[in-house]
């Protein structure tokens, strides 16, 4: 099929971005989208022109890397779909399609569809984590987890961090995935100890990031593993929690 | 400089070895960690892992990626699961049956000392990942459920759905990520290693180039860990991410160390078959599948009609026919042939007839579609994405693809190479599976090595050094390195050319695999090492990367790892053509059984290959280390 792109170019950082058209005739309907941008790649760098810079990786819809804005839409057209496993089959001939960064403050564009999520690492270096040292572990089957618990903690530690439910706020908010980080680990027995200084310290760092959720749902619409927006519920009460369950016990010096 | 191997491998009984070995090394005490720097390349589980432990002991550690986030890296990619010898099923699983399975597996060219230490951490890394809370299925009651995998007749396996890789890494990512926010670790993501800088013989620094700015600059310490992934794209087509390559692994060996047993490559049964041109990499179907598949072909070859068409007892269920005691659950070398000789003889099936079945028709009836969905729907759910097809209803297509590389960097019980103060953990070191590896233990491998093995092991060399400061960056050692690299670069951007990057990537590819991929002559080998020289001077003349150093620049960065395997992929074949034997993933056409199995030399072959480098176009120079078996009986595999 023939299609016609108009793709984000931008040199640099600083640099003033704009749309490119591009023309991509004879595209397959069986190859990935990634695959059609690697064709217009081979095909630009042939005649002189520099090729698309895009973040991609595994291919299988794990690693989180891809990230493009299709027709406005996060990932593109299919739901639960990352864009590395999106098909030309899902266009049709003629089809015009826009691509785009993710566009958001906390994701400062480096070049072209490359875009800086090193803030989402931040929140996780803020608490998204167990504190467990390696070694101090006692026997696996010493902690028994329900396995609803456990079905619930894996459907939010499905997050891949692609950043797809902060392009599509209209806040640019990181409550999705920061919502499934701190589910997956409160969810669980061994997350316990640390549950209520966990969500403060990475919702506040969130905050100083990203914009604040006003309840839209577009980030779960647009969730490549279908994230549920339930875990933003779960994030909220810990947090409200958290106000009063971190206060010093009795007694207790500060 | 020639090299010596010395495995160091602790004397005595092997269940004691490791115990005894953690006594024997020196230590640094806790106080004096903080007085040592250390370098991680790699953020994947062996890198992570051993990143995060190091800075938990106190260590200074800079952990370099290429990724935009340490989760980024290809263990994320596992699917199927990790093995641990619990022995949870009561079903006479041990430390030593895992061990025992494991060197057979890898058709006895393994180290036994190594694998035996495998086995035994196994089990400290499930403890540790649920400690972390890595959600591991579990049962009714809340303990930890376990499914088996290839080569083993117990279930050992541990699993996150069909997201164990993930689900391990993110435990080690998010140790990694309490480290860096204590100050432990410091993070540098978007940079990838260009050079090792060695002084006097040992590893001093390495140099990187940033991937934004193009930043050109050096980084010492007191030892160099190379956590850094497997070579699979050698053949532009593999399972592997896009960016998984051999770069610091290549320019290590440049530098020194020893390269063994390139040629133990695994090709993995069960991936979704190519389906055209223009195919950028090949996915992976997890071989849990095959615990409820039942892999077949029709009986007749060209036989034209849709699979529901094909009666039973027209179907042959060759995996089942020819190795009834494990069935569809051979190992993956085995498999791989049986499904290969199927589709040379014409029994293929799909439009390109480059495929075999993997029917879960039966499972759907005896389990019921929910239990199915359960296990499996994950990746029933990337099938149909792909090939628009919907596996409970039609049975997958599958064929085999390159999967993982079991040679690597040489090293020592320590996982230290022969360059003193350069270690190599997991995918991107050859130790531990010999030549074929089981599956759901390469991230048993990486962990072990991350969490357990570097974390004991790099004491004993750092220990005397107490008080010195690594070399300054400013040194004329490094000040050359990084110059080297600057004309790499500019070698690159310079040649203008007429071929994209790509191009020369799938011509080598093809090269890899046509003569080197999963049956290998001699003929087929000397054709192949004719071929890549005659590519690789073609691509220093004909390459085109546009841009320049000082942006973004992806056909850049993709031009330096493809100029690197088009040097790796020379010693590869001729690691191939030199052992005359077949054995694991490595099969000779001139070395099989009437049965068309591999059939081993090991009056000859025992040993690890380990390549001394000595130029772009010289010849390298091969050392042997011995393998000894003292407790593996040698047998050829059976798994009939």
């Amino acid at each position: 099929m023939d299609l016609k792109l108009r793709v984000w170019r931008q040199k640099n950082p600083t640099a003033a971005g704009a749309f490119e058209e591009i023309d991509a005739p004879d595209i397959s309907p069986e190859m990935s989208f990634l695959e059609m941008f690697d064709v217009i790649n081979d095909r630009l760098t042939a005649e002189g022109r520099e090729p698309i810079a895009f973040d991609h990786d595994c291919r299988e819809g794990i690693c989180g890397s891809c990230s493009m804005m299709i027709n406005g839409r996060a990932h593109g057209p299919s739901e639960g779909t990352a864009t590395c496993q999106l098909h030309m089959r899902k266009f049709s001939d003629g089809d015009q399609i826009t691509v785009e960064p993710w566009r958001a403050r906390a994701f400062p564009i480096l070049r072209d569809l490359v875009v800086d999520r090193s803030a989402f690492d931040r929140i996780v270096e803020a608490g998204g984590y167990i504190s467990a040292p390696t070694g101090s572990a006692p026997d696996a089957n010493l902690i028994l987890v329900p396995k609803e618990a456990a079905d619930s903690a894996m459907d939010a530690a499905a997050c891949i961090g692609c950043g797809a439910c902060v392009a599509a706020c209209p806040n640019g908010a990181a409550n999705l995935f920061t919502a499934a980080k701190v589910a997956h680990l409160n969810l669980l027995p061994q997350g316990q100890p640390e549950r209520y200084t966990r969500v403060v310290n990475m919702v506040e760092t969130m905050e100083s990031f990203f914009g604040s959720c006003t309840n839209h749902g577009e980030c779960e619409k647009a969730c490549p593993k279908e994230i549920s927006i339930d875990f933003i519920a779960l994030l909220n009460r810990d947090y409200v929690k958290a106000q009063f369950k971190n206060r010093r016990l009795a007694g207790q010096k500060k | 400089m020639s090299i010596t191997l010395d495995a160091k491998i602790p004397t005595g009984p092997i269940e004691d070895k490791w115990t005894q070995h953690k006594f024997d090394v020196k230590l640094v005490n806790p106080a004096n960690k903080r007085r040592y720097e250390v370098i991680v390349v790699g953020s994947g589980l062996a890198g992570a892992a051993a990143a995060a432990t190091l800075g938990e002991l106190g260590y200074n550690v800079k952990l370099f990626t290429f990724h935009d986030s340490p989760r980024r890296a290809h263990s994320i990619a596992a699917q199927g699961g990790i093995n641990a010898a619990k022995n949870y099923q009561n079903d006479g699983d041990s430390i030593y049956r895992l061990f025992y399975d494991t060197v057979k597996g890898g058709d006895y060219r393994a180290r036994e000392a190594n694998v035996y230490r495998l086995a035994e951490i196994s089990v400290n890394i499930i403890d540790q990942c649920v400690a972390q809370g890595v959600p591991f299925a579990r049962e009714y009651g809340g303990l930890l459920d376990n499914r088996s995998f290839g080569g083993a007749q117990v279930s050992r396996t541990f699993y996150a759905r069909g997201q164990t890789g993930q689900q391990l890494l993110l435990g080690a990512y998010q140790a990694l990520a309490r480290q860096v926010h204590l100050g432990t670790v410091e993070l540098h993501h978007r940079t990838e290693m260009l050079d090792l800088v060695t002084h006097e013989g040992k590893a001093a620094g390495i140099v990187t180039r940033n991937l934004v700015s193009g930043d050109i600059r050096s980084w010492s310490a007191h030892a160099v860990v190379l956590a850094t992934g497997g070579y699979g794209n050698v053949f532009y087509l593999s399972t592997n991410a896009k960016a998984s390559n051999v770069t610091a692994a290549w320019r290590a060996h440049k530098r020194g160390a020893a390269m063994a047993n390139p040629c133990y490559t695994q090709i993995h049964p069960t991936c979704i078959p190519r389906s055209d041109d223009f195919q950028s990499k090949l996915t992976l179907m997890s071989e849990s599948l095959r615990n409820d598949g039942r892999v077949w072909v029709p009986e007749n070859a060209d036989d034209t009609r849709t699979p529901d068409q094909i009666p039973d007892r027209e179907r042959d269920y060759f995996l089942e026919r020819r190795y009834p005691a494990f069935g569809n659950l051979v190992p993956r070398d085995i498999a791989s042939r049986a499904a290969k000789r199927e589709v040379d003889a014409g029994r293929g099936v799909g439009p390109m007839k480059n495929g075999v079945y993997l029917d879960f028709g039966a499972a759907v009836s005896r389990l019921g579609h929910d239990v199915v969905e359960e296990r499996y729907g994950n990746l029933f759910e990337m099938y149909e994405r792909i090939t628009d097809e919907d596996p409970y209803k039609v049975p997958m297509r599958i064929y085999p693809a390159v999967h993982y590389t079991m040679g690597g960097l040489w090293v020592d019980y320590n996982l230290m190479s022969n360059v003193p103060g350069l270690y190599v953990l997991g995918e991107a070191n050859f130790s531990d599976h010999g030549a074929n590896r089981l599956g759901a233990s390469a991230l048993m491998q990486g962990l072990a090595d991350g969490y357990f093995v570097l974390p004991s092991t790099i004491s004993d060399y750092l220990a005397p050094q107490l008080g010195t400061a690594p070399l300054g960056t400013d040194e004329p050692v490094f000040k050359a390195a990084e110059s080297e690299v600057h004309e790499g670069v500019n070698r690159l951007l310079k040649a203008k050319g007429t071929r994209s990057v790509d191009d020369f990537h799938r011509d080598l590819g093809n090269i890899m695999w046509d003569n080197c991929g999963m049956a290998r002559s001699k003929e087929s080998l000397e054709k192949a090492l004719q071929e890549i020289p005659a590519l690789r001077e073609e691509f220093y003349r004909d390459v085109r990367v546009l841009g320049e150093n000082e942006t973004v620049n992806q056909s850049l960065e993709k031009a330096g790892r493809v100029a690197d395997f088009l040097e790796f992929g020379e010693l590869l074949c001729l690691d191939a053509l030199t052992r005359e034997e077949s054995c694991g993933g490595h099969f000779r056409t001139e070395h099989q059984t009437e049965e068309g199995e591999a059939l081993r030399d090991d009056e000859n072959f025992s040993h690890v290959a380990a390549w001394e480098y000595t130029g772009v176009d010289a010849k390298p120079e091969l050392h042997k280390e011995q393998l000894e078996f003292e407790y593996v009986h040698l047998a050829q595999r059976n798994y009939k």
